[in-house]
């Protein structure tokens, strides 16, 4: 296994689906690897219900706390759309890490705009990409034994797309949760290990 | 052991240990979080003010007794703050007086880009611009002692990306520590506290040489201290840069000479003009305004590229900083990577209202008075009343604005009803004062305070009206009708925000109100304080649901089509998600069909 000596992950969703503990979490992750690690993301009015985006570098030395266009390594989109919205941030040989579920924002709801095809939306990110891998987070989450654990399934499956010792990633996840869900997490962690596995 | 910390929890452990004591502020993003932070360290007095300017006149008189202070705002803020600014400035501070602020470029949660570095220029006081959330905590501490050393206020200025940011510092266990008092009050202390016409004449000439003597400290003993950081690579370009400009900037031109500057205003011009002569040309890369190339500019020192290719407007960020760089010759251009979007329409996704928000049933009651009305909107989560689906706000400025717009409206002649719209944290902020005004003038304006118990938009604060303190003490929480009353308005009427026939009716008869202003206070909690009870949650009866659409009006994210196709429109079926609802009951009240109602 190489080491990996910097990475710029993007994670993208919609404000409530729990992406700001999951990229503090993977920012951790980068110190606990003994690397340097910064993140950053947007607040306020953009989270309630909007597009949240929030980027995560680790690098021996990180300068910007924010990714580049056309430079993520790793695109995390907790949400269909958002993958589509966001994966021209991706450099050519990036890789997409797409929760297979669908939020239909107002504009839908509201009949004034369609939400693209979901077939046609996955074959047009996996043009782009390396590689795409679709998580069923949310059914994982249920299984696990709390829907809470979403963010933990896509961060297992996370860690099992970069070169990084999954223990690094089980303890960060553990260290952040609350105590009393400490046994659904580890079962949310080992199931989405699984799913990026395979 | 190093852990994360955003720029803003940083500033307030640096201002801990640096001995900050009293501290106040109102919650502004990207400001907030400095004060929840240095509230929970021991040994501090940490207040919420009803406004910025009040948060900054408790530091003034706090300091001027002797404390070691910190006030904390963004950017727009210190435009309320700013009279009490401009003078303390003046008088000068017997104890050190830090005013944080956080600016928002790109106006990410904000209604302008202002630079808060031309208020440190105005008022003339320095400015320190820290780059990392390590710095945060280290310039805090340097802030503390350039006002003590030169008697002078200090800002320390963030912007969204510093605030919100997090990166590595040096973990640490804040020590217990009691709070002190204040010593017997000095009134031989040299500097002039009375701020009186003479005093101002006297003082502006010694402001003036505080200025010269602090780029004089910055030049020489600034630079020991750490404050700015000088690296010396190719020489034929050389960048001076600040803040998190600084960040992109080491990363994009790896090899330049670079000058960063920990203090832009007054910038240590000597330091400068030294390392100008040891480059081919000088760079100045800056968010934002053109502050520190103004100076250089006005010293004489040629600046080779600035502002011509780093714009002034919009936050930098990598890709623009790589624009400017490639614009000035300073890196070549590479074929950038593939970043066209995807060849499928992707449709917007604005920010909504909370599912079971308080301010729904107002906002999908007043949208039908379109044409009789128009509504002058306030600073808060309900400025999302502009948006779709209610696009219900015609006017919106700055905080507490509503009233004193609907009053000038009404008093012009306009030809529709005038509402305001104001929060509850909103109106103690500043709808008082403009409410008194519409009494004494006699306006015919209603004036909706959408009472949420909470200053919910910045995140939950406390404030007058719910008798809790930044400190979790119990103080006196301010009756909003009774305030109302007091300063003579004579229609006074509260509602539960989640009637949605009851809202409208009261809404009907405060536009009806003549003779002076008509105050209508929408109660009802904001979801994430703990005043707000959640109830069984609603359920679609799909046997029922002919997708006419009505209960999309109420802007819900719970709210949404299920796969069911209603045949005679062809339309999907409404449903409810259950995780998402909180059984607010507004969708049902305005199905027509009663095909919302409780799920069993």
């Amino acid at each position: 296994m190489t080491k990996i000596e910097r990475v710029n992950i993007l994670v993208v969703g919609v404000g409530g689906q729990g992406i700001i503990t999951a990229s503090d979490i993977a920012a951790q992750v980068g110190l606990d690897l003994g690397l340097d690690a910064k993140k950053s993301e947007v607040h306020g009015f953009a989270q309630r219900g909007g597009v949240v985006e929030s980027h995560i570098r680790w690098a021996p030395s990180v300068g910007s706390p924010t990714c580049e266009k056309g430079y993520v390594d790793v695109l995390v989109a907790f949400e269909l759309l958002e993958a589509a919205r966001w994966v021209d941030w991706l450099k050519p040989e990036g890789v997409v890490l797409v929760n297979h579920q669908r939020l239909d924002p107002m504009s839908v709801n509201l009949g004034k705009a369609a939400y693209p095809d979901e077939d046609e939306l996955l074959a047009a990110l996996r043009e782009r990409a390396k590689r795409v891998v679709v998580v069923d987070a949310l059914p994982l989450a249920e299984q696990a034994g709390n829907q809470r654990t979403m963010n933990t399934v896509m961060l297992a499956a996370l860690s099992s797309m970069l070169d990084t010792d999954p223990e690094v990633w089980r303890k960060a996840i553990l260290r952040r949760v609350p105590q009393k869900y400490a046994d659904v997490n580890e079962v949310a962690f080992q199931l989405g290990r699984q799913v990026a596995a395979s | 052991m190093k852990v994360l910390l955003s720029g803003n929890e940083a500033i307030a452990l640096g201002a801990w240990e640096a001995g900050v004591q009293y501290a106040s502020a109102y919650p502004g993003t990207p400001s907030t979080e400095v004060m929840e932070r240095f509230a929970q360290y021991p040994g501090v007095r940490a207040e919420w003010a009803s406004n910025e300017k009040v948060a900054l006149d408790n530091a003034i008189g706090a300091c001027f007794g002797g404390a070691r202070v910190l006030a904390a705002m963004k950017h727009v803020g210190v435009n309320v703050a700013a009279d009490s600014l401009m003078s303390v400035s003046y008088t000068g501070v017997p104890a050190a007086f830090v005013l944080v602020t956080a600016d928002d470029p790109s106006a990410t949660s904000s209604q302008n880009e202002q630079d808060s570095r031309r208020y440190a220029q105005f008022a003339k006081f320095p400015c320190l611009d820290p780059a990392d959330s390590d710095e945060g905590r280290r310039f805090a501490g340097l802030a503390l002692d350039v006002s003590e050393r030169f008697q002078t206020p200090v800002m320390l200025r963030s912007t969204t990306r510093l605030s919100h940011s997090k990166s590595a510092v040096e973990a640490h266990v804040p020590e217990e520590r009691e709070y002190e008092g204040l010593p017997r009050y000095d009134r031989k202390v040299a500097i002039a506290r009375t701020i009186l016409p003479s005093v101002a004449r006297r003082r502006h000439p010694e402001i003036e040489q505080r200025l010269r003597d602090l780029a004089a400290w910055s030049s020489t003993e600034g630079f020991e201290r750490g404050l700015h950081h000088l690296r010396m690579g190719d020489r034929s370009v050389g960048v001076v840069t600040t803040g998190m400009a600084y960040q992109y900037v080491r990363e994009l031109l790896p090899d330049v000479s670079i000058l960063k500057l920990g203090m832009s205003y007054p910038v240590p011009l000597e330091k400068i003009r030294e390392f100008a002569s040891q480059v081919d040309q000088l760079v100045v890369v800056e968010e934002l305004e053109p502050i520190i190339e103004e100076q250089l500019v006005n010293a004489g020192i040629a600046v080779a590229h600035g502002k011509d290719v780093f714009p002034i407007c919009g936050e930098l960020t990598p890709a623009v900083v790589r624009a400017g760089a490639i614009a000035a010759g300073l890196l070549d251009s590479v074929p950038t990577p593939e970043t066209a979007p995807l060849d499928i329409e992707i449709p917007e996704r604005y920010p909504a209202l909370c599912p079971g928000c308080p301010h729904r049933a107002f906002f999908y009651n007043v949208r039908r008075y379109k044409r009789k009305a128009i509504v002058a909107g306030d600073i808060g989560c309900y400025s999302m009343g502009a948006l779709p689906p209610f696009t219900a706000v015609d006017m919106l400025i700055s905080m507490g604005a509503s009233i004193g717009m609907a009053h000038g409206f009404n008093r012009a002649g306009g030809q529709e009803a005038a509402i305001a719209v104001i929060g509850d944290s909103t109106f103690f902020h500043s709808g008082i004062a403009p409410l008194a005004s519409a009494v004494y003038n006699r306006a015919n304006i209603a004036v909706v305070v959408l009472d949420n118990r909470i200053t919910a938009m910045t995140g939950q604060q406390e404030h007058p009206g719910t008798g809790i303190t930044l400190q979790g003490e119990a103080g006196k929480d301010i009756d909003i009708a009774g305030v109302a009353r007091a300063l003579g308005v004579d229609f006074v009427e509260e509602i539960n925000a989640w009637d949605v026939d009851g809202v409208n009716s009261i809404l009907r008869k405060a536009m009806a109100h003549e003779n002076g202003p008509a105050v209508v206070i929408v109660r009802g909690a904001c979801v994430f304080t703990p005043y707000f009870k959640r109830q069984p949650i609603m359920r679609v009866d799909p046997e029922k649901c002919v997708t006419c659409g009505m209960c999309f009006n109420v802007g819900c994210p719970a709210i949404v089509r299920s796969d069911e196709i209603y045949e005679t429109s062809g339309k999907r079926k409404t449903a409810i998600d259950p995780l998402l609802c909180t059984g607010c009951s507004v969708c049902s009240q305005v199905c027509p069909v009663q095909a919302i109602g409780r799920a069993e």
